[in-house]
């Protein structure tokens, strides 16, 4: 597979122009763009150990995903599914999330393409890996689900799941238990724009909003223009999914995801009005997809706009990084994710007998044989 | 003597104050109706939703995620339907999270028919709760099984359902809950909202007393010899009924109240089978993949050689719904000169 970093190899040197080119945008995606025109400059009004921290966290997802894409290829997992082209959305998301365990922190239901917001919350590569490989020490699962279907009590991070949109109908309800404690903690949700279809946005919708009772959620929506196989106009009539949050009284944004600095001061701007007024926001964030909907659609690279290479460029035009420096950053990574799968070859699969673990609470038997 | 509405209440009250239930909710659950059974009139952690099963299971999802207790109601179980994926989530939360998370939360639901409900408010769900793994699945056939059971479900720490026959709701039984006065009607006067406005009116507790039925756990209602009936919810009035009459007519009958679905009590099944040689499995779920149906199959392979006659399972037949009049209904769901049949049948069978 071709390496992703292209804006650091001097043989190929236009990756930019080359994107701009290729880009297929959606309206949506065009609009949004239209509001990230106030960054000026090189749009990096943020301090530079925090840009520099973000290009770090995308480019360690960025070749995680990477990685387990090459993962599947080698035929060594059933399944693939992520969310690379969302870094620059998902890093910023998990770096101001309020990181820890029980409702005086953030809860966090997303959904199977987070791995950036995962990276930025601190997992280990060789988690992602575990749980994709279907290892006995896969501790999201243990060897139960597909990839990026992650589960961190320690960090919120409530178990992923496969059918589309529940978490949303799920996150109202820590959020109702965030609400009666009065702190500052707050639910995040996300979902892509085809998942907006199924009722359980509505619901959301309705129950987040319900007036006296307002939800401290922030509801996003990351909108890559697809939903597998279907493109956004085939699926929508409003002209934003988040222009829905507006017969609910929500106060409602509709972000460039591909823009990192973009989506940090956005979503740190949404995070203190729900830490402060205890009310919802409904986040719509322009996103790209890279390697299509799962391993199902082939895994071709698509010639969408790639956020991590205008980031890296960007950073690398204005002097507050070099070629050599981003170099050695995805090499690291690179290593790392190598090394972890090396390792995570030689770990045992899920033992046969471990089907009736957790069925229920301190392993209750569940087994009706042995009842 | 409290009815079962009136002891579901008590129990969800004692959890507000002991277990430290935080939510009673679903439709209509909050003041002033209090449920439309009246099962949660006064309660003060109730509270009433918006008219959405779906954000109902996931509302208690997420209240349970959050470790809080919660208790949640649709309204009727003909309405769960359209939750059925958020209750796979539900029971697969612990497991597939690989023990990480657990889901320490009760959804509670009318059942059965019983009610001249018409089609939309007789269905069973039984059958269906069993083919949820991950939850547990109770069905209490008097008040002071209603009490002890829903002690056990809120301090249970997996996701447990708690069928509640709608005919049973006005059924008093003949145990006191502990702490309950023994007057009916000092009791109504004290818990039972009155009727018109309602907005200074405040419950008198009673001081109700912890008083738990272990999940899991059946009890015969009728002790007997000849044939051994397995039945739960409305039904076991009925089969208590028939196994009465039965008995003066010279048969001595047992009937076992299994009270807990899953997990269920396969030792008090197992020993009464074994012994009377002669089994008979009453729910009025549909009959075709009835959990009567894996008992009886379970029977043929493990007491196959103790057997004197076929295992029988008596159900709902298997019709889209249940007709409202009362000859329709009466010939959908078991009723008691149907059980009578069905066990002399069994008990003539010469095998």
């Amino acid at each position: 597979m071709a390496r992703m970093n292209i804006a650091r190899n001097k043989s190929t040197k236009k990756p930019l122009a080359r994107n701009k080119s290729a880009v297929q945008k959606s309206e949506n995606q065009k609009a949004a763009d239209g509001k990230k025109a106030r960054a000026g400059g090189w749009g990096l009004e943020l301090p530079k150990e925090l840009l520099l921290e973000m290009h770090r966290l995308m480019v360690k997802s960025r070749v995680l995903e990477e990685r387990l894409i090459k993962i599947y290829k080698a035929g060594e997992a059933y399944f693939w599914i992520g969310g690379p082209g969302e870094e620059a959305f998902g890093v910023p998301l998990g770096l101001l999330t309020k990181k820890g365990q029980g409702p005086e922190y953030d809860y966090l239901h997303l959904h199977y393409r987070c791995s950036p917001t995962m990276v930025a919350l601190g997992m280990p590569m060789i988690d992602a890996i575990r749980l994709i490989m279907n290892r006995a020490t896969d501790r999201c699962t243990g060897g139960r689900n597909f990839a990026n279907h992650y589960c961190f009590p320690e960090w919120n991070v409530v178990p992923v799941s496969s059918p589309i949109e529940v978490q949303y109908t799920i996150a109202i309800g820590t959020a109702w238990a965030q609400r009666r404690r009065n702190g500052d903690s707050i639910t995040i949700v996300s979902g892509g724009d085809a998942g907006t279809a199924e009722g359980d946005f509505a619901s959301c919708l309705v129950w987040a909003s319900r007036k006296g009772s307002e939800l401290p959620m922030l509801i996003t929506v990351q909108n890559n223009g697809w939903g597998i196989s279907t493109p956004f106009q085939g699926q929508h009539g409003e002209t934003h999914v988040a222009d829905r949050g507006k017969a609910f009284n929500l106060k409602t944004m509709v972000i460039n995801g591909n823009d990192p600095v973009e989506s940090y001061v956005k979503i740190q701007e949404a995070m203190e009005y729900i830490r402060r007024e205890r009310k919802p926001i409904l986040m719509e964030t322009m996103v790209s997809r890279l390697y299509g909907h799962s391993s199902a659609d082939g895994l071709n690279r698509r010639p969408e706009e790639d956020c991590l290479e205008l980031f890296e460029q960007k950073l690398i035009k204005s002097g507050l990084l070099t070629d050599s420096k981003a170099k050695a950053i995805w090499d690291e990574y690179e290593k790392e994710a190598r090394e972890a799968q090396e390792q995570v070859r030689q770990e045992p699969p899920p033992s046969e007998e471990s089907i009736w673990d957790h069925m229920f609470v301190d392993n209750e038997n569940g087994d009706w044989r042995k009842f | 003597m409290a009815n079962m509405a009136q002891a579901i209440r008590m129990a969800l009250h004692y959890c507000e104050d002991h277990y430290a239930l935080q939510d009673v909710f679903g439709e209509d659950v909050g003041a002033p109706l209090g449920g439309v059974f009246t099962a949660t009139q006064g309660l003060k952690t109730a509270w009433n939703s918006p008219l959405d099963e779906r954000g109902i299971v996931g509302m208690a999802i997420g209240i349970g995620l959050a470790g809080d207790r919660c208790v949640a109601e649709i309204q009727f179980v003909d309405y769960i339907f359209n939750t059925i994926d958020l209750l796979k989530i539900a029971g697969n939360t612990h497991w597939v999270s690989n023990g990480n998370y657990s889901l320490p939360i009760v959804l509670m639901t009318p059942v059965g028919a019983g009610i001249r409900g018409s089609i939309y408010h007789s269905h069973s769900f039984d059958a269906w709760a069993t083919r949820l793994p991950g939850w547990k699945v109770v069905m209490p056939s008097n008040p002071l099984d209603a009490y002890g059971l829903m002690l056990a479900a809120v301090k249970d720490p997996n996701p447990v359902l708690f069928l509640k026959s709608k005919a049973l709701m006005r059924v008093r039984g003949d145990e006191l809950i502990p702490g309950e006065p023994e007057d009916e009607k000092t009791l109504k006067k004290m818990i039972d909202a009155p009727i018109g406005d309602r907005t200074g009116w405040n419950p008198q507790w009673p001081d109700v007393e912890e008083y738990v039925v272990p999940i899991g756990k059946a009890k015969v209602t009728r002790p007997g010899r000849c044939l051994s009936i397995i039945t739960y919810g409305r039904n076991v009035l009925m089969c208590n009924q028939a196994a009465d009459e039965l008995h003066h007519e010279g048969f001595n009958v047992e009937v076992i109240d299994l009270r807990s679905l899953m997990p269920y009590d396969w030792e008090t099944i197992r020993e009464s089978v074994h012994r009377t040689g002669r089994v008979l499995f009453v729910n009025e779920d549909t009959e075709v993949t009835n959990f009567g149906e894996h008992l009886a199959y379970r029977v043929t392979q493990e007491l196959f050689y103790d057997l004197l006659s076929r295992p029988r399972v008596l159900a709902g037949k298997n019709l889209p719904g249940i007709g409202l009049h009362p000859n329709l209904e009466e010939a959908t769901v078991p009723q008691v000169r149907h059980i009578k049949e069905a066990a002399l049948e069994i008990i003539n069978e010469v095998p």
